[in-house]
């Protein structure tokens, strides 16, 4: 044993010798405790999601500086073009760079849960006894958090900017609260992808491929009565208009109820195709 | 202590399993009797890593069928998730969380209150001589910590059937003996241990049992005596100087032991597996009338060892191919399975 001395670095020099008596403390078979509910197991999964923003804080950064640059670039690019100043378009535009952001930032769902496959430790969680949906609830109602705040950071920088809601504090919480309800069903796309795709870099790639035409493509920067009639349908038919449009009906303090019958209709869908597709697939595996 | 069973932890019969064109079981058979550690042993890619998922209910077989302790591990996924745990290659904790956080987490996710689960955390942690380490990240531990706290993680529900895939692969010999004083203890406990493993000297040292598994099948099994003296229990190497004595001393090896000889790509090298079966003398002594034979007929022998057979001599002798690495299973099972 000569050797570990003369070798030992700066380490700690204990070493580690399994004592059967200590190993006999822990092994000795308790009462085995009911299983948890859903509820608590889903909590319990997105206290790890809250335990990895802790440890790994630069994954904040996409829910912080990217919406910050999106708010900032777009009100001065288009603003005067668009609008009289960057000022009056902000009333329009903001609450569609909201809903850009926070559906943007769905698809880190999905590239979370294929790095979590990939490293394994989903397959430890889909060794447990537990319900089998809530290790993907619990890792999407944390990005729920996620949602909010990026929600927050874009209301704020609006307001420094100049954005003055008509809808007052009721009507901006009301425009976040349709935008999370929906993200939240939307991440379940992301899920789905997350699972079947081979990696990382292709969830990336297929989720641009879709989220760039849906946001875009939308009444999110200019009013559609001037696209195209082809492209004025797909508009009114993306989700993400509707989304918009309840937002900023919100916002001002009014409410548009068919576009709010849409989003629910949507978000009900996303969930019922996308969370099954998903549970078939984490299941399957 | 009335969920300790005994009888058969695992049957399976006929597992069978396809990653697209890559046959990773061609249909397993086995059967593991409760309180022990059964070994699967075999080469990279020959099976073992999809046994253990299909049997950990990890992923479904496409054929056949498996129980543990009676329950299917298809139809009753469930039932057999409240009773095995696993620690694999690729079953793990999480990296980016503190060792106390990850069993924190598992001891709520198994339905413990707060303060139990902090307790049990810290009762592995110490009994795993990892309490310096709690409160640091996984992924700052070293291969030795690393394997502790997977290890600690999976007995954390103190299981009826504990799955150690690999578990002493790429680590250093001292945390390898860690590892494997671990598992003694946690059999002495009653809990059932399917072990995979490469090396035969450690299914050799825990199993009682050991399946030899090859191209998805299982081509030999039976306790560690057996499959050794099948395949005999010792193999001898030697050395010649001169390399134009070498086909005088195949002949003389083979008439006086009567056992398979090799000769190695080293013109003076010559294997000889010796103790097997059919002879009535035990490796050591048949190795010892080797050499004195080789002294009587004038050849000098420069070097001399007796040892166990390797891996790849057990599946040389069982298969007539030496134990090719194939590709790694996981990455053929995502791959096909996206």
């Amino acid at each position: 044993m000569s050797s570990d001395t003369a070798t030992s670095t700066g380490r700690a020099p204990t070493v580690f010798v399994p004592s059967s008596e200590a190993l006999a403390t822990v092994l000795a078979p308790g009462a085995r405790p009911p299983r948890p509910s859903p509820l608590s197991a889903s909590l319990t999964f997105s206290w790890r999601a809250l335990l990895k923003i802790k440890h790994v804080p630069e994954q904040l950064f996409d829910v912080t500086a990217f919406p910050i640059i999106m708010v900032l670039m777009f009100t001065y690019l288009f603003g005067g073009a668009l609008a009289d100043s960057p000022r009056d378009y902000l009333q329009f535009f903001l609450p569609g760079v909201m809903v850009t952001s926070v559906v943007m930032i769905t698809m880190y769902t999905g590239v979370g849960l294929n790095t979590d496959i990939e490293k394994g430790v989903f397959d430890r969680f889909r060794t447990l006894p537990v319900w089998r949906p809530a290790a993907l609830v619990g890792m999407i109602v944390g990005d729920v958090l996620r949602y909010v705040l990026a929600a927050l950071v874009i209301l704020s920088v609006g307001l420094v900017l100049g954005f003055r809601p008509d809808g007052g504090v009721l009507g901006v919480l009301a425009g976040i609260g349709l935008l999370v309800v929906f993200s939240f069903a939307f991440s379940w796309v992301w899920t789905f992808f997350g699972l079947i795709l081979r990696s990382e870099k292709s969830v990336m790639g297929v989720s641009m491929m879709v989220l760039f035409p849906l946001t875009f493509l939308s009444n999110v920067f200019v009013d559609p009565s001037t696209m195209p009639g082809w492209l004025q349908a797909f508009v009114k038919a993306n989700p993400i208009t509707h989304l918009v449009s309840s937002v900023r009906a919100a916002m001002a303090g009014t409410t548009d109820a068919s576009a709010m019958m849409w989003i629910v209709l949507w978000s009900a869908a996303f969930i019922a195709v996308f969370g099954t597709l998903t549970m078939y697939r984490y299941n399957r595996r | 202590m009335s969920r300790r069973t005994t009888g058969l932890a695992i049957e399976a019969e006929g597992l069978t399993r396809s990653f697209g064109e890559t046959r990773a079981l061609a249909g397993i058979d086995l059967q593991v009797p409760a309180g022990a550690v059964y070994g699967l042993l075999g080469p990279n890619g020959a099976g073992k890593t999809t046994a253990v998922r299909v049997l950990a209910t990890l992923l479904r077989p496409d054929g056949g069928q498996a129980r543990v302790f009676g329950h299917d591990v298809v139809a009753e996924a469930d039932a057999v998730r409240a009773r095995v745990s696993l620690t694999g290659q690729y079953a793990s904790v999480d990296e980016d969380l503190t060792g106390t956080e990850n069993l924190i987490l598992l001891g709520r996710l198994l339905g413990l209150p707060k303060s139990a689960a902090r307790q049990r955390a810290e009762q592995l942690l110490t009994a795993f001589g990892l309490t310096e380490a709690a409160g640091r990240q996984v992924k700052k531990y070293s291969g030795g910590m690393r394997r502790r706290i997977d290890i600690a993680a999976s007995i954390l529900n103190t299981p009826d059937l504990l799955f150690l895939d690999e578990p002493t692969t790429g680590l250093d010999p001292r945390s390898r003996n860690q590892v494997w004083e671990i598992v003694r203890a946690v059999v002495a406990h009653g809990t059932t241990v399917l072990l995979t493993t490469q090396y035969l000297d450690e299914a050799d040292k825990l199993a009682s049992r050991i399946a030899v598994v090859d191209h998805g099948r299982v081509i030999a099994e039976g306790t560690p005596g057996e499959l050794k003296s099948s395949v005999g229990s010792g193999t001898v190497h030697l050395r010649l100087r001169n390399a134009d004595q070498r086909p005088e001393a195949e002949r003389l090896l083979q008439a006086t032991l009567s056992v398979p000889v090799q000769l190695e790509a080293d013109p003076v090298a010559i294997t000889a597996r010796v103790g097997g079966d059919g002879s009535e003398l035990d490796a050591s002594s048949q190795a010892a009338r080797a050499l004195s034979e080789l002294s009587r007929a004038g050849i000098v022998v420069d070097d001399f060892s007796l040892g166990q057979p390797s891996l790849d001599e057990v599946f040389l002798a069982l298969t007539d191919h030496p134990a090719v690495p194939a590709t790694d299973e996981r990455d053929d099972e995502l791959e096909a399975a996206r």
